[in-house]
């Protein structure tokens, strides 16, 4: 376990902030955390690794009026602490004046921590974590013959402890865990290889998928890949099957993001109000749901996290705003500092076959690949492999093709979202059915 | 003797007080149990950063990481921990954890024997200190006025500069020491654009093993605005690009992280030694057009991909992978080479002591061939000339590889015409490879800016390549 305690760290704060007044800054925010971990690889029946994971770190930022500068260290020394604060002011002495730098607004800083139930340990040690990894990976070399090698599968957790403070007052902190089982598979079909792999994570061991399952999954969808064929370039619908559709919440948050907006390096500049996506889309974010894998009571400046919609009726709601970008636009920060916290959007209805019957054929997609989304632009192309769907059922699994448009076009091209969402993690969706995408392949 | 593993001891074995008898104590306790290797990992690595945004230095960030990271190997299994605390016992209790992998029993004990002299490759400098902060700022002002002054549709200019300077040390259960001292400079030049309502970025930047004058030598720091800039303004035109499969002209220099994805990940000694890589068990068989030799090259004097030394003391070189289109080589780290019965290769390399080190890239390129650039472009009826690239990423079992252009132009009756927009390319490795039908004589390596990523690791590494056609790869536009 960790050597150092939350009221430990809460005390490694205060000395920042401290060191910080002393040292003639006007105002101050600190972080601290320190993670213990246990990461346990097996592969083809024998233990490959164990690592031990201990990090440790404190980050502190100083402003002289509206002069900022920031330091951080893995050290937690006490000497460390009137280093760090010198190095933090040593920048800020050449840092220009930036009327939007600063704290959050005190009156925005949480009153009163929430317990989130975010911190369930798991009392397991090295041979017990391999004997799980190894029921995972049996699991999946047994599901099939053609599962014939195997990249392994792992078993990993972690205790985190967390303590943020700033010169408002405000010193908090928690606990949190996160736990995963993860498992990759390859299998071989007439000189084809193909590999992929399947996981679940969660704050609470017990609530993870079993080893079982998770190996079965993993070679299930690395078998389903066998056979693939390069598809025609063409124009159709688009399945984004479930895991995959987060990747398109997230271009939405990425786009509607303080940083992006005050920047101009956005496609969906000025949209506050307006219809992003049809009419029936909702989004909606919960900071505070119980045991949730991105809850978080308050953001990276101490500012209370509060359920939102962010997308009502198919309108945007709001923008994703931390104290500086907010000033920037002459707004409020929406307690945003760190990003969206388990976002979810109401689905149709429709189980996944349904979506295959309503396109009669397209394709669903099940990985993309590359960076080829452009935050500015919208414009949207990236590598895929899926399955081809014609009469409404899945014909052959296809790969080695782009799928291109612009996102702005495939938000207002939503059809529909599946109800078919069983993966726990920080976004929350079924699977998406976009009207019509560029597909190029032969 | 060797001035930075002399550095290196003074900074992390000399400052936190660890005698050689200490560190033989806790190289000790690993090796009571039957390991068939091990070693320890010292780093200090301080960085600073500098950002320039709306025309003002609004962020600086000072960091310093320290910890000593200890691995236990045992056949296929390793055994590892770390400590950001270099105090003795919280060594020894590293030690005890990595060593916990290997069956009982002894593997003896070695005092250090052996300090590598590796030839330096960069100076062991503090680049940190290279420039006052007044010059440092001086010349992110500098570049934003510059960018604004090229053209009034710039409405966003964002400069960022990175220094790190990283000190490493590593002993081996064979007694053997060696250390590097590492300077890394990165400066980066982000633009904005308008026109009629319409917005495109363009980004240009560099970086070397080397102090921050590396920046205002022949004039690099403004080119890298007046290049963001014409990027910028080219996008600014862009037309839809094609769909389907179309023959490629891929420009020299940074589009050679085609090689990085199409085929180095792919020879990386891991993946061919556990068999899940496309090139597994192909040593000697033709996988590309005999026009292609490439080449991983750790040893570049100045590069950002270079190693005086891995990061498990081995002396980078230069390693070829494939020649005339045989395969000839893997990428090898001391586990995976020892496994398969052949010399590490220098590409051991890990993101800091908290991760395992494992085989990696460091600068892998083309060698030139004999065809004039415009020749090879004036091969084509009809295709794509791709000049500027952002990010690949490989799925080394199925050999699928993508990379993103991020400037590229129609090329129509052996022209350059059009700009097109941005379009994620996608092909198979060993497929490609051998579509490549014409290599230039105008062999490029890339301006400083890659950062490759594996197993949630980053190392900064390097790519190049001449001018080369691939008579066919699918070109993911929007027109088809």
């Amino acid at each position: 376990m960790s050597r150092y305690d939350l009221s430990q760290l809460q005390n490694i704060v205060t000395a920042l902030l401290d060191e910080a007044r002393r040292q003639g800054a006007t105002q101050a925010e600190a972080g601290v955390h320190a993670q213990q971990g246990l990461d346990v690889t097996v592969r083809l029946g024998e233990t490959e690794t164990i690592e031990h994971t201990n990090d440790h770190g404190l980050g502190i930022s100083v402003y002289f009026g509206q002069r900022k500068g920031s330091a951080n260290t893995t050290d937690l020394r006490p000497e460390a602490i009137r280093e760090t604060v010198a190095a933090a002011c040593g920048i800020a002495r050449h840092t220009e004046e930036d009327p939007a730098a600063g704290l959050a607004d005190a009156k925005l800083m949480i009153q009163e921590v929430p317990d989130l139930d975010l911190n369930h340990p798991w009392d397991i040690d090295a041979q017990q974590a391999a004997s799980l990894a190894l029921e995972c990976e049996d699991a999946a070399r047994a599901f099939d013959p053609r599962i014939d090698n195997s990249e392994g599968a792992s078993v990993h957790t972690q205790n985190s402890l967390f303590v943020y403070g700033n010169t408002h007052g405000f010193v908090g902190g928690y606990p949190t865990t996160r736990h995963s089982l993860s498992c990759a598979v390859l299998a071989t079909q007439d000189g084809e290889m193909q590999r992929d792999h399947w996981y679940t994570t969660s704050r609470l061991a017990g609530e993870l998928e079993s080893a079982r399952s998770v190996g079965e999954e993993a070679a299930r969808r690395t078998v389903a890949r066998l056979g693939s064929r390069k598809p025609a370039t063409t124009e159709c619908p688009v399945i984004f099957k479930a895991d995959i559709a987060t990747s398109l919440m997230r271009a939405l948050f990425g786009a509607i993001r303080g940083s992006a907006l005050y920047r101009k390096a956005s496609f969906l500049l000025n949209q506050l109000g307006e219809p992003i996506f049809p009419d029936w889309v909702n989004i909606s974010e919960n900071p505070l749901l119980i045991r949730g894998l991105a809850s978080a009571p308050f953001d990276n400046e101490g500012v209370a996290t509060r359920a939102n919609q962010i997308i009502d009726g198919g309108v945007l709601r709001t923008y994703l705003l931390d104290s500086y970008s907010g000033r920037k636009l002459g707004m409020q920060s929406t307690g945003h500092a760190g990003g969206v916290h388990n976002a979810r959007i109401e689905n149709t209805g429709e189980s996944l076959q349904q979506l295959m019957e309503r396109i009669e054929r397209g394709l669903i997609v099940t990985e993309l690949m590359g960076q080829g989304s452009n935050p500015v632009t919208g414009d949207y192309s990236r590598g895929a492999a899926g399955y081809w769907v014609e009469d409404g059922e899945i014909a052959y699994p296809v790969s080695e093709f782009t799928i291109a448009a612009n996102l702005r076009d495939m938000f207002s091209g939503l059809l529909a979202v599946g109800g078919d969402n069983h993966i726990p993690g920080s976004i929350d969706t079924g699977s998406w059915l976009i009207e019509r995408m560029t597909v190029a392949g032969n | 003797m060797n001035d930075a593993l002399q550095l290196a001891q003074a900074t992390l074995l000399d400052a936190p007080g660890l005698s050689e008898q200490a560190l033989s104590q806790v190289m000790d306790r690993m090796l009571s149990r039957q390991v068939d290797a091990a070693d320890i990992y010292f780093q200090y690595s301080r960085l600073e950063s500098w950002v320039l945004e709306d025309g003002i230095v609004r962020e600086g960030n000072h960091s310093i990481e320290q910890g000593a990271g200890l691995r236990a190997m045992s056949g296929e299994k390793t055994g590892f921990a770390y400590t950001d605390d270099l105090a003795l016992p919280q060594l020894l209790d590293a030690a005890e954890a990595a060593r916990a992998i290997a069956r009982a029993g002894s593997s003896g004990s070695q005092a250090i024997a052996r300090r590598a002299a590796a030839t330096p490759l960069y100076t062991p400098t503090n680049p940190l200190t290279s420039l006052s902060e007044q010059e440092k700022l001086e010349l992110l002002r500098r570049l934003d006025a510059q960018a604004r002054a090229l053209d009034p549709r710039v409405q966003q200019v964002i400069v960022s500069l990175v220094a790190v300077h990283d000190t490493v040390l590593v002993i081996d259960n064979e007694g053997r020491l060696a250390g590097d001292v590492r300077p890394l400079v990165r400066l980066n030049v982000n633009v904005i654009v308008e026109q009629n309502g319409r917005r495109e970025q363009g980004s240009a930047g560099g970086g070397a093993r080397r102090a921050l004058d590396f920046f205002l030598e022949e004039d690099r720091a403004n080119d890298y605005a007046r290049e963001a800039v014409r990027q910028a303004l080219v996008n600014l035109e862009a037309v839809d690009a094609p769909a389907g499969l179309l023959p490629v002209v891929l420009g020299p220099g940074w589009p050679g992280v085609l090689l990085h994805e199409a085929v180095g990940h792919g020879l990386e000694g891991d993946f061919n030694r556990k068999g899940t890589s496309a090139f597994s068990g192909r040593m000697g068989e033709q996988v590309a057009s005999p026009l292609c030799t490439v080449v991983d090259d750790g040893t570049l004097p100045d590069r950002r991909g270079s190693l005086s030394v891995d990061d498990e003391g081995t002396p980078t070189q230069q390693t070829v992978l494939i020649e005339n289109g045989v395969l000839k080589g893997y990428m090898q780290d001391r586990m995976n080479a020892r496994l398969m019965g052949v010399n590490p290769t220098g590409n051991g390399r890990r993101e800091s002591y908290a991760h395992l080190p494992m085989p990696r890239m460091t600068n892998t390129y083309m060698l030139a061939g004999e065809h004039d650039p415009q020749e090879i472009i004036a091969s084509v009826d009809r295709g794509l000339y791709a000049v500027n690239f952002g990010g690949g990423q490989v799925d080394i079992t199925s050999g699928k590889f993508v990379f993103s252009a991020s400037e590229a132009y129609l090329i129509e009756k052996g022209k350059v015409t059009a700009p097109v927009k941005g379009a994620t390319l996608i092909g198979n490795g060993p497929e490609a490879m051998t579509r490549i039908s014409m290599v230039g004589n105008d062999l490029e390596l890339d301006s400083g800016i890659g950062t490759c990523g594996k197993e949630g690791q980053s190392v900064p590494v390097g790519v190049g390549q001449p001018t080369l056609r691939i008579d066919e790869l699918t070109v993911g536009g929007t027109a088809a």
